[in-house]
């Protein structure tokens, strides 16, 4: 076996973090934010995804053409959110 | 579960370890076509949100943010069980792999159990988009047609959502009858997980973006 079977104790490590975040979430979003409410809670978000990406997900023991991939398909979904969203926020 | 000396090799790999990476490669590449499947929905919200925001608090403020909490919550525990159930396999041991397993269908059954409630009390209170769509402002600010368009983007997002998790839990099935056939393989489990945690992915941001946006 190539793949080393990763520590039940890491991934109680990520499950606790990721009820953590659940809760940070939700508790920032019952505080009154303002304008800042979307980043944090985007924030939040991606921290989660990146935990289940890393841990769950195995890419921290991924070969680096498996992780290209998976940066591959972010960056296009950044393609399509930032070209878009740079014409509808900057329309007069 | 067949053990390792009994892996079977395809003609076209030199060795059972680029099978694997190849196997995982393949699974992610399929991940980056549904980043941009969903990616669109992703993008339509961003729009509609920005040219909409106080009907976007309004109508997301009416989703009952408890239930999804709990639901994020099962969500997650499903990934843990179902990274053990990999690990499982990994370790070659059948039996605790089909606990695992058996314990991420029970979970998201259960997401997809309180969705249906949810779902019901939408349609009780008339939010389905349509004819019989009902909603009554209580602010200027807020349009009924923009309420309207939230709740689209809602019941396509998290039905298309939950439609794959349909899709994960018949594949689980899938995999414990394999298992008891002595027909599964270690790949068919990681790359079955994957999909599973993407599924978990989605919903980690759908969650603060459906049901976070208002005041609750």
């Amino acid at each position: 076996m190539s793949q080393e079977a990763a520590s039940i104790r890491s991934y109680l490590a990520v499950f606790a973090a990721l009820m953590v975040l659940l809760g940070a979430t939700v508790g920032a979003s019952l505080l009154d934010l303002g304008f800042l409410a979307l980043p944090v809670a985007m924030a939040i978000a991606s921290v989660k995804a990146f935990l289940v990406a890393a841990i769950f997900m195995h890419l921290r023991q991924s070969s680096s053409l498996i992780r290209l991939i998976a940066c591959a398909g972010l960056f296009w979904l950044g393609i399509m959110l930032m070209l878009t969203m740079s014409d509808i926020l900057t329309r007069v | 579960m067949q053990t390792e000396h009994t892996d079977i090799l395809e003609v076209q790999f030199e060795d059972v370890e680029q099978q694997r990476s190849t196997s995982a490669l393949g699974m992610w590449i399929f991940l980056c076509t549904e980043i941009m499947f969903f990616g669109g929905l992703f993008l339509a919200y961003c729009e509609y949100r920005h040219l909409h925001p106080e009907s976007f608090a309004a109508a997301s403020s009416r989703l009952d943010w408890m239930l999804g909490s709990i639901n994020t919550a099962i969500l997650l525990t499903s990934s843990l069980t179902a990274a053990l159930a990999v690990r499982a396999a990994t370790l070659r041991s059948a039996g605790t792999m089909r606990f695992f397993l058996g314990a991420t269908i029970v979970l998201g059954v259960a997401f997809l159990t309180i969705k249906g409630f949810e779902y019901h009390t939408d349609y009780q209170e008339g939010l389905i988009p349509g004819a019989s769509f009902t909603y009554s402002a209580s602010q200027p600010a807020v349009q009924p047609r923009e309420v309207e368009m939230f709740f689209m983007l809602y019941f396509i997002m998290t039905g298309v959502h939950a439609f794959h998790m349909i899709v994960g839990i018949v594949a689980f099935f899938i995999l414990i009858s394999k298992s008891l056939r002595n027909t599964l393989t270690v790949q068919t489990v990681e790359n079955t997980g994957l999909y599973w945690h993407f599924v978990d992915v989605l919903w980690i941001f759908l969650f603060p973006l459906l049901y976070l946006v208002g005041h609750h």
